[in-house]
C-alpha cells in the first residue's frame, strides 16, 4: 500500500485541489509519513468486529413532512461569489 | 473594579447581579484589555464592540428589572468555528475570511439566552485541524505564559483569552483534544461534554462523528455554569441526544470519599515528560487524600487511538471540506480558465497546507479500493478502543493521567513533522473516538513555569461527576488561580509556589 | 451463429411527492423563482445539517409493500463524494449498501414473452441535485438549488428485459403504480419521473456483454428510440469487430441516436462511506403494519375483482385502473345506481349486469368528454351520483330516455345546464327528452299506425322485414320520436301476428 507520487495527483484530482509537482513531492513526503503510521493498524484482528460509526447506539430521528423554510435567498445570496436574477453563476458547465 | 473583571464567571455574574458594576462598565474594562493584549497574544479575529455593547446596554436593563438569567452581562468569547449571526465566522482560515454567518449555532442561542454578552471570535487552528494554533490564516496564537510558545490547538484563541484573564469563558471544539490539550497548556479548565450532549448545529463541520462543541473556564463551576447554558436537544441535528434537562453543578460539592481512579498503564510510559509526571503524580496524591483510590487499569488498544483517528477525522473532513468550492459563499480563484480549474484553484487558494494534508489523506482512505483496509478497518478498531474503556469502568469510577505527554512548545518546533504534531493527542483522541466526556484541569506547572494538565476522564453522561471531581480538587489546590503576566513575559520567571 | 439477445435494466428516479424536501424544511412545489425554495441545508451553508423527513420514508415503505419487496428494517444513509455546481455540499445523500427496500417486482404484458415478472433489485432513498441552466450569462451557467433536496426513489431493476418493447411496458406500469400509491405524481414533464437505461447485447447462451447506460429518458417514446438506437449501434459495433466501451450516453431526439457524454464523471470514484451526520434508519414492525393497513387495493387486485364481480372484459377492467381516479369514480357510480330507489335491476344483486353499463358510460362517454376537453377524471365536472342518475334513465332501467338522448344529456351536463345532484332529471324534463315508455300510450299510437298503413301491413304480414321497419318509423314519428323504441318493436309485433 505505498503510496505513489502518482496517486498524490490522482487523489488531489479527486479532491479538486490544485497541485504542481514540487508541491505535490512535498506532499508526499509528509503523507508517506503519515501512511507509516496509519498502516500500524493493518496488524490488529479486527475479525468479526462490528465496525463503529456512531458513539452511541442511536436511531435516525425523523421530521415531520411540512414546509418550515421561509425564502431566505436575499441572506443566503449575501456571501454569494457571482449571482445573476437569483441564480448562483459558475463557469460554463458543458455536458 | 479590577478583580470582578478578571474574576471567574459566578464571580462576575453574582457581581452584576449585586449591581456593584453595570454590564457596560464591565464590558468596556474587557474590550480595552482584549484590545491591549491582542498585539501579543492574537487570540481574536473579530472583536465586535459595538454588539457586545449593545448587548451589555440591554443585560443592564434586564439586571435592573430582576429574575435575568444566570449569565447576564457575563462577557464571553466564542472559537470562531462556531456560527454567529451577523459576525465573521472565518474557521481560520482565508476560504471563509470574508464570510459573515448568517444564523446562529445552537450553543451560541443557548449562551445568548443565558445572558451572556458576545465580545468576539477567537483565533484556532484552520478548520480546527492542529494541535498548536499555528495553522490560521490570521497568525499563530501566543501562550499567555510564555509568548514564544504555542498555547495548544485547534482552540488556542480561546484557551488564550480564557487563561490570560481577558474573559472569564469561552467556547471551544474538540474532535481529538482541541479544548483538552489548550487547556492542559495554558493552566484553565477545558471540558469535552459526551458527543450528541451539545448540539453541532453551526459548527462548521470537520470530523462529523468526533466533533464536540465544550467550553474553557478556570473553575469547574464555571465549565458547569455554560454547560447548563449550551447542553440541549436539537431537532436540526440528527445526532443530538434527546434526554431529560440536568444541572450539571448539582453534583459540585460531593465529597470524593470512594471515588475510584482509574490509572491506565497506558498513560504512564516512557514518552511522557518528567515534570509533567511528577505534576500528575502529586495530583493522585492529593485525590487520596480527597479519600479517592486508585487502581490500575489497563486499555490495551488505547494506543491505536491516533491511526484510527488520523484515518477517520481525514476521511469525514475531506468529505465535509468539499462544499468549500468557491460556488455558493467563500474563497473564489480570481482568475481561472473553466469550471475544474475554478474549482482547483479556489481550494487550493482557500486552503491550508495541513488542511490540504488531511482532506488528501481522507480521500485516499477512503477511494476505491481502500475503503475497506482503512476505514472500515479504523471503524473496527474504535469499537475495539470503546470496549477497552466499557471494561475499565466497571473497575473505577474515573480514569485519571496526562492530558498531554508534555507542556506547550516553542512555535514553529513541531511543524516539519506532522505525525510529531499528531502525537500531542496522543491521551485525548479516544474520549472523541468513544464520545465519553472528559475534562482537563491545570495541575502544575514545569520547570520552566508552563502548564500542565491532569485529564479526568468519565464514562457517558458523568459530567456532573467529573465537575465534581474538578471541583474538589480545585477547594484543596490553587493552581487554576494561578493567573500568567502578560508585559514581556518571554522567559518569565515561573509564578510563586511553583517548582 | 447465435442469434443476437438483448439484455436490458432499467434505474429510475421517482420524486416523492412530499410537501417539504427530504432533509429540510423548504417546500418541494414546481415552478418557483430560483432559489428562493433552497434552505441553508439545500444551500449546503456551514454548519448545517440534515434531518429526514418522515414523509419520504413512508413513501418508500408503500412503494415497497406495493411491489412485494422486502422493508429493510434497518437501512443507513450514505454519502457519495464527486463534485458538481448543482450538487452544493459536493456530496450526495443517497443509500448504498443497506438500501430501505430490497427485492420486489412488477409484473407486465410482453409482446413477445407474455406475462412476466420483472425482478427489482432495490429501491432507495436519496436527495435530487438542483439544476444548471445553460442559457448565457455571458459565459456562465446559472444554477438553481430549488431542486436540491428533492426526495427521490431510485428504483432499480435486475436486467429482465429483453426488449426496447418490455422496458416501455414496464416504465409505464411504474409510472401507474408511482401514481397509484399515491408516492409520485407521475409528471415527466416536470422531472418527477426520469428514468435510465442499461443496455447490451450478447449472442445467446453467451455471458453478459458491455452495458452502457442511457441517462434522462424523460419520455416513454423516447425510451423506445434511444433503446433501439443503442441496440442497432452496439451489434453493428461488434459485429465490425470492434468492442463496446462501458460508458454514459445521452439521447438526442433531434437527430434520433445515442452520444457518449463529455465527461463530467471519467470512471467517477464516489468514495461511498456511511453519513455520520445520520445515524441509521430504524421502521419498526408498527409503521409498517399501519401503512399497509391505508394502502388502497393495488391495481393487479383491482382488475381481478372487476373482473369477478362484475364479470367485466379484460380491457375495460384495465381502463377502469389505468388510474385510481377512475377505479374509484366507477366503484362509486356503481354503488350511487345502486341506491337509487325503485329502479329496475339497479340493486347491488345485479352488478355483474349493470357493471357492464356503467363501464361503457365511464370508459367510452365520460372518457370522450374528458378527451376532448383535456382535462382528467378527478377534475369531471360531472359527479359519480349524477351520472347514476342518467344511467338510471337509460333503457337498461327505467327506459326514461334512449341511449341518443342519455348522451346529450351528459354532453348538456358538463357544459353546466344544469347543476346539483338532479342535473339529469332536470335536463331531461327541460328538454322534453322524455320518451313515452307508457304501453297503453304507445299501444295506441301503433293502433293508428296500423290503422292508417293497411298496405305495408300486408306487407310485413307476407314476411317483409323492411316493411315492418318502416311501420316502426312512422310510429316513431307520430310520437315524434319519444316512443321507446324497444317497446315500439315489441308492441307493434305482438299486435301483427
Amino acid at each position: 500500500m505505498a503510496l505513489t507520487l502518482d496517486d498524490v495527483h490522482r487523489i488531489a484530482h479527486l479532491a479538486r485541489i490544485e497541485i504542481d509537482a514540487a508541491a505535490a513531492r512535498e506532499v508526499h513526503v509528509k503523507l508517506e509519513a503519515i501512511f507509516a503510521m496509519i498502516n500500524t493498524l493493518q496488524a490488529v484482528d479486527t475479525t468479526g468486529i462490528e465496525p463503529m460509526s456512531h458513539a452511541q447506539d442511536v436511531m435516525l430521528p425523523l421530521r415531520e413532512d411540512v414546509v418550515t423554510a421561509a425564502d431566505q435567498r436575499e441572506l443566503f445570496q449575501s456571501v454569494a461569489p457571482a449571482v445573476e436574477d437569483g441564480l448562483y453563476l459558475v463557469p460554463r458547465v458543458v455536458e | 473594579m479590577t478583580g470582578i473583571v478578571t474574576g471567574t464567571l459566578a464571580q462576575v455574574a453574582a457581581a452584576l447581579r449585586a449591581k456593584q458594576l453595570s454590564s457596560v462598565e464591565l464590558t468596556r474594562a474587557v474590550l480595552a484589555r482584549v484590545d491591549a493584549a491582542q498585539g501579543a497574544l492574537n487570540a481574536f479575529v473579530t472583536v465586535d464592540a459595538e454588539g457586545a455593547l449593545a448587548q451589555a446596554r440591554a443585560a443592564d436593563a434586564a439586571l435592573a428589572k430582576g429574575n435575568a438569567p444566570p449569565l447576564t452581562g457575563v462577557p464571553i468569547a466564542h472559537k470562531d468555528v462556531i456560527m454567529t449571526a451577523g459576525l465573521k465566522t472565518t474557521c481560520g482560515s482565508r476560504m471563509l475570511s470574508n464570510f459573515t454567518a448568517p444564523y446562529d449555532a445552537f450553543v451560541v442561542e443557548g449562551l445568548r439566552k443565558a445572558g451572556t454578552v458576545l465580545i468576539g471570535k477567537t483565533n484556532m487552528d484552520e478548520f480546527a485541524m492542529g494541535s498548536s494554533n499555528e495553522t490560521s490564516y490570521f497568525g499563530a496564537v501566543k501562550n499567555p505564559w510564555n509568548t514564544e510558545y504555542v498555547p495548544g490547538g485547534s482552540s488556542g484563541g480561546s484557551a488564550a483569552a480564557v487563561s490570560a484573564r481577558l474573559v472569564p469563558g469561552a467556547t471551544g471544539t474538540d474532535t481529538g483534544g482541541s479544548i483538552r490539550q489548550p487547556a492542559s497548556l495554558t493552566g484553565i479548565c477545558g471540558l469535552k461534554p459526551t458527543y450528541g450532549v451539545c448540539s453541532r448545529y453551526g459548527l462548521i463541520a470537520f470530523a462529523s462523528s468526533l466533533d464536540t462543541p465544550g467550553m474553557f473556564a478556570r473553575t469547574a463551576e464555571d465549565c458547569g455554569l455554560m454547560l447548563n447554558a449550551m447542553a440541549g436537544h436539537d431537532a436540526r441535528d440528527s445526532t443530538s441526544l434527546d434526554r431529560a434537562g440536568e444541572d450539571y453543578t448539582r453534583e459540585l460539592p460531593g465529597s470524593l470519599k470512594g471515588l475510584r481512579i482509574g490509572l491506565p498503564a497506558e498513560y504512564f510510559g516512557s514518552g511522557i515528560d518528567s515534570d509533567v509526571a511528577a505534576a500528575i503524580d502529586a495530583a493522585l496524591a492529593e485525590f487520596r487524600r480527597l479519600g479517592a483510590t486508585t487502581v490500575d487499569i489497563a486499555l490495551p488498544n488505547v494506543n491505536l487511538s491516533v491511526p484510527v483517528y488520523y484515518v477517520i477525522a481525514p476521511a469525514e473532513a475531506s468529505s465535509n471540506l468539499s462544499r468549500f468550492d468557491g460556488v455558493r459563499y467563500g474563497h473564489r480563484a480570481e482568475k481561472y480558465t473553466d469550471l475544474m480549474d475554478m474549482y482547483k484553484k479556489s481550494r487550493a487558494e482557500g486552503f491550508g497546507a495541513e488542511v490540504k494534508r488531511r482532506i488528501l489523506v481522507g480521500t485516499y482512505v477512503l477511494s476505491h479500493g481502500y475503503y475497506d483496509a482503512y476505514y472500515l478497518k479504523a471503524q473496527q478498531v474504535r469499537r475495539l478502543i470503546a470496549g477497552d474503556f466499557q471494561r475499565a469502568y466497571e473497575k473505577c469510577d474515573v480514569i485519571m493521567g496526562p492530558t498531554a505527554p508534555s507542556p506547550a512548545f516553542k512555535i514553529g518546533a513541531k511543524t516539519d513533522d506532522p505525525v510529531q504534531m499528531y502525537l500531542n493527542d496522543i491521551f485525548t483522541i479516544a474520549g472523541n473516538l468513544t464520545g465519553a466526556p472528559a475534562m482537563s484541569i491545570p495541575c502544575g506547572f514545569d520547570k520552566c513555569g508552563l502548564p500542565i494538565g491532569l485529564q479526568v476522564q468519565g464514562n457517558y453522561f458523568s459530567e456532573a461527576k467529573l465537575l465534581n471531581v474538578a471541583h474538589q480538587y480545585q477547594q484543596v489546590t490553587d493552581w487554576h488561580k494561578r493567573a500568567p503576566t502578560l508585559a514581556g513575559n518571554a522567559g518569565s520567571l515561573p509564578p510563586e509556589g511553583a517548582k | 451463429m447465435a442469434a443476437w439477445e438483448v439484455v436490458i435494466g432499467l434505474e429510475t428516479h421517482a420524486q416523492l411527492s412530499t410537501a417539504a424536501k427530504i432533509f429540510s424544511g423548504a417546500s418541494t412545489a414546481f415552478g418557483a423563482a430560483p432559489n428562493t425554495q433552497a434552505a441553508a441545508v439545500d444551500i449546503a451553508l456551514p454548519g448545517v445539517l440534515p434531518v429526514l423527513n418522515r414523509g419520504a420514508v413512508e413513501r418508500a415503505i408503500r412503494f415497497g409493500l406495493a411491489v412485494g419487496a422486502t422493508i429493510n428494517r434497518r437501512s443507513v444513509f450514505a454519502r457519495k463524494n464527486y463534485f458538481y455546481p448543482d450538487l452544493p455540499k459536493g456530496y450526495q445523500i443517497s443509500q448504498y449498501e443497506i438500501p430501505v427496500v430490497s427485492g420486489g417486482g412488477v409484473d407486465i404484458v410482453s409482446p413477445t414473452r407474455g406475462p412476466i415478472r420483472i425482478a427489482l433489485t432495490r429501491a432507495h432513498l436519496e436527495e435530487d441535485a438542483g439544476k444548471s441552466l445553460h442559457e448565457d450569462f455571458h459565459g456562465m451557467t446559472g444554477i438553481d438549488l430549488n431542486r436540491a433536496g428533492t426526495p427521490l426513489l431510485e428504483i432499480v431493476t435486475e436486467p429482465d428485459m429483453r426488449s426496447s418493447d418490455e422496458a416501455v411496458a414496464y416504465a409505464k406500469q411504474l409510472h401507474a403504480l408511482v401514481q397509484w400509491v399515491d408516492i409520485c405524481d407521475g409528471n415527466m414533464q416536470e422531472g418527477s419521473f426520469r428514468c435510465d437505461a442499461n443496455v447490451s447485447v450478447r449472442r445467446e447462451g453467451a455471458p453478459l456483454g458491455t452495458r452502457c447506460e442511457i441517462k434522462n429518458l424523460n419520455s416513454f417514446r423516447f425510451m423506445q428510440e434511444a433503446i433501439e438506437f443503442e441496440v442497432r449501434r452496439q451489434i453493428a459495433l461488434i459485429e465490425d469487430g470492434g468492442r463496446v466501451v462501458q460508458e454514459t450516453r445521452l439521447y438526442d431526439p433531434d437527430m434520433h441516436e445515442t452520444r457518449s457524454m463529455r465527461s463530467k464523471e471519467d470512471a467517477q470514484d464516489y468514495r461511498y462511506f456511511p453519513d455520520p451526520d445520520l445515524p441509521p434508519l430504524v421502521i419498526a414492525e408498527d409503521w409498517i403494519a399501519r401503512v399497509r393497513s391505508g394502502m388502497p387495493e393495488l391495481p393487479e387486485a383491482l382488475r381481478e375483482r372487476f373482473a369477478e364481480q362484475y364479470l367485466l372484459y379484460p380491457e375495460g377492467c384495465a381502463a377502469l385502473t389505468a388510474n385510481r381516479a377512475t377505479a374509484e369514480y366507477f366503484a362509486q357510480t356503481m354503488k350511487e345506481l345502486a341506491g337509487i330507489p325503485g329502479v329496475p335491476y339497479a340493486s347491488q344483486g345485479h352488478d355483474a349486469t349493470n357493471g357492464k353499463s356503467v363501464a361503457n358510460w365511464v370508459i367510452n362517454e365520460i372518457g370522450a368528454l374528458l378527451n376532448n376537453h383535456q382535462t382528467d377524471i378527478a377534475h369531471s365536472p360531472i359527479s359519480p351520483r349524477q351520472l347514476a342518475q342518467l344511467i338510471a334513465h337509460t333503457d337498461r332501467f327505467k327506459g326514461t330516455v334512449s341511449h341518443k338522448s342519455a348522451k346529450d344529456v351528459l354532453t348538456a351536463m358538463w357544459a353546466g345546464e344544469a347543476k346539483g345532484d338532479n342535473a339529469a332529471d332536470a335536463i331531461i324534463a327541460a328538454r322534453g327528452l322524455a320518451q313515452i315508455s307508457d304501453s297503453g300510450a304507445i299501444g295506441k299510437i301503433v293502433d293508428d299506425v296500423i290503422a292508417a298503413n293497411a298496405a305495408i301491413v300486408a306487407e310485413v304480414k307476407a314476411g317483409k322485414e323492411k316493411a315492418f321497419n318502416s311501420l316502426v318509423g312512422k310510429v316513431m314519428a307520430a310520437s315524434k320520436g319519444k316512443a321507446n323504441p324497444a317497446q315500439v318493436n315489441a308492441i307493434l309485433k305482438s299486435k301483427l301476428t
